[in-house]
């Protein structure tokens, strides 16, 4: 289910009616408004980048690196071919609100898009879809017909100058091509390895040309950014952290799903409107910001709000707002040790220490699981850890580790009584 | 490039479309796209596809078979003629995946990684599909996911299956 | 500039050097294993991490950029915690059995674990096995030591130009391998063998044959080709065990042909002769050096004496010492026998004022702005100048070739124009027209343009060529061996004074250039007018020529043959004496390459068995004939009296005289008669595991396109009869980028040997 509290990306968007999706409703609702403003008003690229710095839009696909920022890196002279991407490669654990708004409000990204290539010179886009969701990729290609049939995308879009070409690329399964320059070769037609950086993709992405990568929920929110401006943007969240943020709640909630709020919602509120905890257990621990972040235990949970300085001073990441609600029934090792299963599966394995460290921890949590702890698996787990954090091509080699460090500093006892009894202190999932 | 071609001119026409999204100079962009559709002709990627379709994109075959074996939705065994991917990462763990995936283990009588004897299902666990909310998920055939699969759910999911 | 600190060092680096180039330069060491100098950056092995200040991780040497005023630490507490951490990676999934793996001692991986390791292994789960893959007979397997540097598979991507490797799979179960069914069949594969810096890609020739540190390592030079690369060979026992390249930026870099790495295998070989044979009463008897020299000079003698001096011969091979072909002229010039050929693959000989060559430095070369190559099957005749064309092309070098097959170059060509062999020269005149007219010039008077048409590839030619800085148009083996070949360089002397480019000449074998220096023109076939006597220094008449079937007959003709080689063969058919000397491996000697320097080298292994140096042999037969000025000490001696004039005002493309070209039709079908890689020479026609390799397998085909198969009523994969002169038995396949009707049939070859010249046909065996 999705719900939304204060819209942006979901504004107007009935999610009971099929056709929601469609271009008509979008139109509809205020949909391509924000690009007929640009066109008619002749708005400069520099006034839509100072609009997109006003907002404090932080980019949706876990970083939280600025957008206007990043759009501002964009070489604006540059002779050639630029890219502009987007990342729907929703992969991270926990995470679904991309695939929410490829079915539900698809325009919203579409038109974001088109903004994104005219404020940056860009003339050629493309969107890369997670492998998983096929029709997520079928309902963006219809869109897509949809809006070039409209003239808002193609040539000469709302009979300007400007031309925008738009294409859906399907990934198939890896995970990894959620990290933007493993996108960017994926795109390519290779394997998902990410790229060394630097050069960024703003000087060497796609093709070798100028790239910019946001994630889908940034591009959403940009129509909204231009429309209504980037100072009631921010006003909807706090300072630092603008506007409204798709969180994806899973988990031992009673009502799982897309829950669109302001930033800085205190977490016990979001828990409430997700109907509070299932079967009325106690919580026990949240992974707040999608598999990759430390968890939290309740305590410290509840005391947080949803933005992304108040989580990271709680020592974890909001990320891309994958809210894994955990309960009192679950066992910290066997979690962790599907979590890292899952990092050591999804391994690209081109560096050193992520190839062959993701599995040395998943062996190590898999035989504590299993009975087959030693007393010093733990301080092993720690040290493996430490040597691929900080020393891999891209953040998957952290991405892995983070776990391991949040359950260890957290629930720790709990290992240890793996350890020494064989056996799990609670029932598990 | 092989004289006798592997696939009907309806799925070169689906890759001819891939082929266009990009530059002219770039058509291994397409290969992805590619490999795609010749597997959901064929159902699984033999060698002999594989090649045929790295000639029609013109880019070595190993390159090729690089991506075929690198992404985990590419099938290079044969695979039923329902392929039921349970996701049983952690979001869909706390909801039910694994029980969905004992119940689909019992049900049809094989391990995951396995097909049933009558070459109708084969039975694979995956990784996060980016459907948390619905859990649990299954994925038929690379392309249909279906949420909430609980045993009931799961029921009248298998028999629809023909 | 950039200035930073190293170690405490201050130096300065230009721009664009990453923190790895800088701490080479100043002879840090940093340690590695995917990072090679001549490989994209891939930055994945991690071995290379290094404290930067400021930084709050460490970072890959190999790619990161410097900047002004960085400071690195290489050997901090922070860098080599990271190093060891890697390293500790590395090895818990590696066998940990040295001293039964093939690269034991010369292992990166065990080099940097006996300063980075760790005694015990915390790794105590169970440890990954991966299945080894068949790459073919050169390079053997062991992939479960493989550390996934991934050099080998940017090596066939990026230098030998076609991605024959890849990393199949991903994660923990990624694996190094070739396409499901195929091997890796690169011209230049070998050097994977090099680049892998752990065990797990081995020389399959060479594997359990030795253990690097009783092996000795000598300097020698490639004898096979016209660039002289260097190598190191590697010796054990007397016997030669592997063969790799020094490096040499100049000419072969770091970089060795697999026919310059793997021929060593015939130098050990059964066929090896190891006493003086003469023939007596029909019978081969085994003789000492004396008699059989004896036997020598008085034959020559008297044949000189019953006959006169015009009735003798001497033929050589080019790939014999600068040492021995001066000797060889000198000794037969004492008798008064002045008719020395050394181009015995050639039958329509080109007059040029000097000494033809590349026309500038090997180094030079890929740096033109644009190149033409005319009548050459550039990769297998000559590996590493493809490979350094490859390269420039990636620079934007702009290469075009004209030639009368379409093998692909692995690199992208800026126009390409074949033609049948018979009218390659016709090519060359549609490029020169096109360029004549594109620049408004005149066509030099002795080339006749009436009736040429340019078609749309010439004039794609022709607008490569015109316009850049520096252009250099070459002929490689199939034009030099042309039957039209004094036409052909006609044209192409034109054409590269038309468009203002160098002329120049891929040279065949290791001393070509030498064999000229010292007056080893040829006149033309010796084989045609058949001699009394001869005298073959190295050659093998049946393979060694143009026309094999020729020669043999007219060897068989000859009241007295002397044979000099390291090897049996059919000279026991028509020899009276067979002299075995020692092959470049087994004496000191000089070759002169393509760009015209000269390389000596000293013999690795002692001759084997009684076999002695040719200069030696020629030595004394010029003592045993009483001839003046043969007392040399040793081959230096030899060396510095030839080159003591030097080399370089000798060098000279431009044409003697203006042979006139003219366009003519040409119609039927036609042999492209083509030396196979793999049957250059008679070293590398015993090699067993390059003769293993699928290149060598065109040795025994016709090639021909599907329209000319179909005409001849033959499919793919049928043997065939063909017949021109004699009969050849051989396996028809598929060219799709050959001409109409044209045959491509080998020379050289065993299948192809009786073959004549003449009409050629072709019927289904
Ligand atoms: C292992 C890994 C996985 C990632 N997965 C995703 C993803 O699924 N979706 C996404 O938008 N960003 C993902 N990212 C972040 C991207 O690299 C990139 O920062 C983002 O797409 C930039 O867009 P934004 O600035 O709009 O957030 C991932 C990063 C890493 C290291
Ligand atoms: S950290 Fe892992 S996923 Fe990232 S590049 Fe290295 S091996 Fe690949
Ligand atoms: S040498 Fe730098 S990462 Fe391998």
């Amino acid at each position: 289910m999705t719900v939304y509290v204060k819209g942006v990306v979901f504004e107007g968007v009935d999610f009971d009616d099929p056709n929601s999706w469609k271009l008509d409703a979008y139109v509809k609702r205020g949909g391509y408004a924000a690009l007929k403003k640009i066109i008619e008003n002749k708005i400069t690229q520099d006034e839509i980048i100072a609009e997109m710095k006003a907002s404090s839009l932080r980019g949706r696909g876990g970083a939280g690196f600025p957008t206007g920022l990043k759009w501002s890196f964009m070489p604006r002279s540059f002779p050639g071919q630029k890219y502009l991407v987007c990342n729907t490669d929703e992969g991270e654990p926990g995470t679904f609100k991309d695939l929410d708004i490829m079915v539900n409000n698809p325009h919203a990204l579409i038109e974001g898009m088109i903004i994104g290539g005219y404020a940056m010179g860009i003339t050629v886009g493309y969107n890369y879809i997670h492998g998983e969701v096929f029709e997520a990729y079928e309902r963006f290609e219809e869109a897509l017909e949809e809006a070039r049939a409209a003239g808002f995308l193609g040539d000469k879009i709302l009979g300007s100058d400007f031309c925008f070409q738009l294409h859906g690329h399907h990934g198939y399964g890896a995970y990894i091509c959620g990290e933007e320059t493993a996108l960017l070769e994926s795109l390519e037609g290779k394997k998902g390895q990410p790229r060394f950086k630097p050069p960024f993709p703003a000087s060497y992405g796609l093709y070798g040309k100028p790239t910019t990568i946001n994630n889908t929920e940034t591009f959403a929110s940009v129509p909204y950014i231009i429309r209504e401006g980037g100072q009631k943007f921010l006003e909807l969240g706090k300072p630092n952290n603008g506007g409204t943020k798709l969180f994806s709640v899973s988990g031992h909630v009673n009502r799982p799903g897309n829950y669109e709020v302001p930033l800085g919602l205190p977490f016990s509120e979001l828990l409430e409107m997700c109907g509070g905890m299932r079967d009325g257990k106690k919580l026990k621990a949240v992974i707040p910001g999608g598999s990759s972040a430390p968890v939290l235990p309740a305590d410290i949970m509840m005391q947080c709000t949803m933005d992304y300085d108040s989580i990271a001073k709680a020592g974890s990441m909001l990320g891309s707002g994958a809210v894994i609600v955990m309960d009192e029934s679950v066992c910290m090792v066997k979690a962790l040790e599907r979590l890292s299963y899952f990092y050591h599966e999804e391994s690209c394995g081109q560096c050193t220490p992520c190839r062959e460290g993701t599995g040395w921890l998943y062996r190590v949590v898999h035989r504590i699981e299993h009975g087959l702890g030693r007393p010093e698996d733990l301080d092993l787990l720690l040290s493996v850890g430490g040597n691929i954090a900080g020393r891999t091509i891209c953040a998957l080699g952290d991405a892995a580790v983070m776990p391991v460090q949040g359950m260890l500093k957290h629930f720790r006892a709990e290992f240890e009584h793996h350890i020494q009894h064989k056996s799990c202190l609670v029932p598990g999932f | 490039m092989s004289a006798n071609n592997l696939l009907t001119p309806e799925s070169l026409a689906q890759i001819d479309r891939e082929l266009a999204k990009y530059p002219a100079d770039q058509r291994r962009s397409a290969i992805m796209g590619a490999l795609r559709i010749a597997q959901t002709e064929k159902r699984h990627l033999t060698n002999e596809l594989i090649e045929y379709v790295a000639d029609y994109v013109r880019i070595p075959p190993v390159a090729a078979y690089e991506v075929a074996s690198f992404y985990n939705m590419y099938d290079m065994k044969p695979v039923g003629k329902y392929k039921l991917t349970v996701c049983t990462n952690l979001p869909c763990a706390l909801s039910g995946g694994y029980q969905a995936a004992d119940y689909l283990k019992q049900k049809l009588g094989i391990d995951i990684g396995e097909t049933t004897a009558d070459g109708k299902f084969t039975l694979k666990e995956g990784e996060c599909m980016g459907a948390c909310g619905y859990a649990p998920v299954m994925l038929v055939n690379n392309h249909t996911m279906c949420n909430h699969m609980t045993p009931e759910a799961l029921d009248k999911k298998l028999a629809e299956l023909e | 500039m950039l200035e930073i600190e190293i170690d405490g060092k201050t130096l300065t680096v230009p721009g664009g050097s990453t923190v790895m180039d800088a701490a080479n330069s100043v002879g840090v060491h940093i340690p590695h294993f995917c990072y090679h100098k001549k490989l994209s950056i891939a930055a994945n092995c991690r071995m290379c991490l290094v404290q930067v200040e400021k930084a709050p991780k460490p970072l890959p040497a190999c790619a990161t950029p410097v900047t002004d005023g960085m400071k690195v630490y290489t050997h901090s507490d922070m860098a080599v915690k990271a190093q060891k951490g890697v390293m500790e990676f590395l090895l818990i999934n590696h066998p940990l059995d040295c001293p039964i793996c093939d690269q034991g001692g010369e292992c990166n991986l065990q080099d940097l674990a006996v300063g980075y390791g760790q005694s015990g292994s915390r790794y105590q789960e169970e440890k990954r096995v991966v299945v080894n893959k068949d790459l073919g007979p050169l390079v053997s397997t062991d992939m479960t030591r493989c550390i996934h540097c991934s050099r080998c598979v940017r090596f066939t991507e990026e230098i030998a130009g076609f991605q024959e490797l890849g990393m199949g799979g991903r994660g923990e179960f990624t694996e190094v391998l070739p396409f499901i069914g195929k091997t890796v069949n690169s011209e230049i594969s070998g050097n994977i063998i090099d680049l892998c810096p752990v065990g797990a890609l081995t020389s399959k020739p060479f594997r359990y044959s030795a253990r690097t540190w009783e092996l000795s390592r000598r300097k020698s030079v490639a004898a096979h080709d016209g660039l002289g690369s260097n190598l190191v060979v590697q010796v054990k026992d007397h016997k030669i065990k592997r063969v790799l390249p020094l490096e040499n930026e100049a000419i072969n870099e770091c970089w060795l042909s697999d026919r310059d790495r793997f021929s060593y295998e015939a130098l050990n070989s059964d066929e090896r002769l190891t006493k003086p044979l003469i023939k007596q009463g029909g019978v081969w008897q085994e003789a000492d050096w004396q008699t059989a020299l004896e036997y020598v000079a008085n034959g020559l003698k008297s044949v000189v004496a019953d006959h006169g001096a015009d009735s003798v011969a001497g033929v050589a091979n080019q790939a014999a010492t600068l040492e021995e072909l001066f000797l060889f002229k000198k000794l037969l010039a004492g008798v008064g026998v002045h008719n020395v050929e050394s181009r015995l693959r050639v039958t329509d000989p080109v007059a040029t004022k000097g000494v033809q060559w590349l026309g500038q430095s090997i180094a030079d070369l890929a740096q033109n702005n644009a190149v033409l190559v005319v009548g050459s099957t550039l990769r297998k005749d000559q590996p590493l100048i493809a490979q350094r064309l490859r390269q420039g092309v990636k620079r934007g070098l702009a290469l075009s070739i004209v030639n009368s097959h379409g093998d692909d170059l692995l690199t992208k060509l800026a126009g390409e124009v074949v033609t049948r062999p018979d009218q390659l020269v016709e090519g060359v005149l549609a490029v020169l027209k096109a360029a004549v007219e594109l620049k408004g010039a005149t066509a030099p008077a002795n080339i006749d343009l009436v009736g040429v048409e340019v078609t749309a590839a010439a004039k794609q030619v022709a607008e490569s060529l015109i316009g850049k800085e520096s252009t250099s148009v070459l002929l490689g083996n199939l034009a030099m061996q042309n039957a039209r070949a004094s036409e052909l360089y006609a044209a192409t002397a034109a054409l590269a004074e038309v468009v203002g480019a160098k002329l120049g000449v891929l040279s065949d074998a290791a001393n070509s250039v030498g064999a000229q220096l010292l007056g080893f023109q040829g006149a033309g076939n010796v084989f045609a007018q058949p001699k009394k006597a001869y005298v073959l220094l190295n050659a093998e008449a049946d393979f060694d020529t143009a026309n094999g079937a020729e020669a043999v007959a007219a060897l068989e003709k000859a009241e007295m043959v002397v044979v000099m080689s390291p090897f049996q063969s059919c000279a026991f058919d028509y020899a009276d004496v067979i002299l075995p000397v020692s092959p470049f491996s087994e004496t000191s000697g000089t070759f002169v390459n393509m760009e015209g320097l000269p390389q000596s080298f000293n013999g690795v292994v002692r001759p084997l068995g009684e076999t002695r140096p040719a200069w030696k042999v020629f030595r004394v037969l010029g003592n045993l004939l009483g001839l003046e000025n043969f007392h040399y000490n040793s081959s230096e001696e030899i060396r510095d009296e030839i080159l003591a004039a030097g080399i370089d005002g000798k060098l000279d493309n431009a044409p003697a005289a203006a042979v006139t070209v003219k366009a003519q039709a040409a119609s039927g079908l036609v042999r492209l008669a083509e030396v196979p890689a793999y049957q250059v020479d008679a070293i590398t026609r015993r090699a067993t595991s390059l003769q293993a390799t699928a290149d060598a397998q065109v040795a025994g085909q016709l090639r021909a396109n599907a329209a000319t198969l179909a005409s001849l009523g033959v499919a793919a994969g049928d043997q065939v009869r063909v017949s021109q002169g004699g009969e050849a038995l051989l396996v028809a396949v598929e060219d799709k980028k050959l001409a109409d009707q044209v045959l491509r049939v080998p020379l050289a070859s065993p299948a192809t040997r009786n073959l004549g010249a003449g009409v050629i046909t072709v019927t289904k065996a």
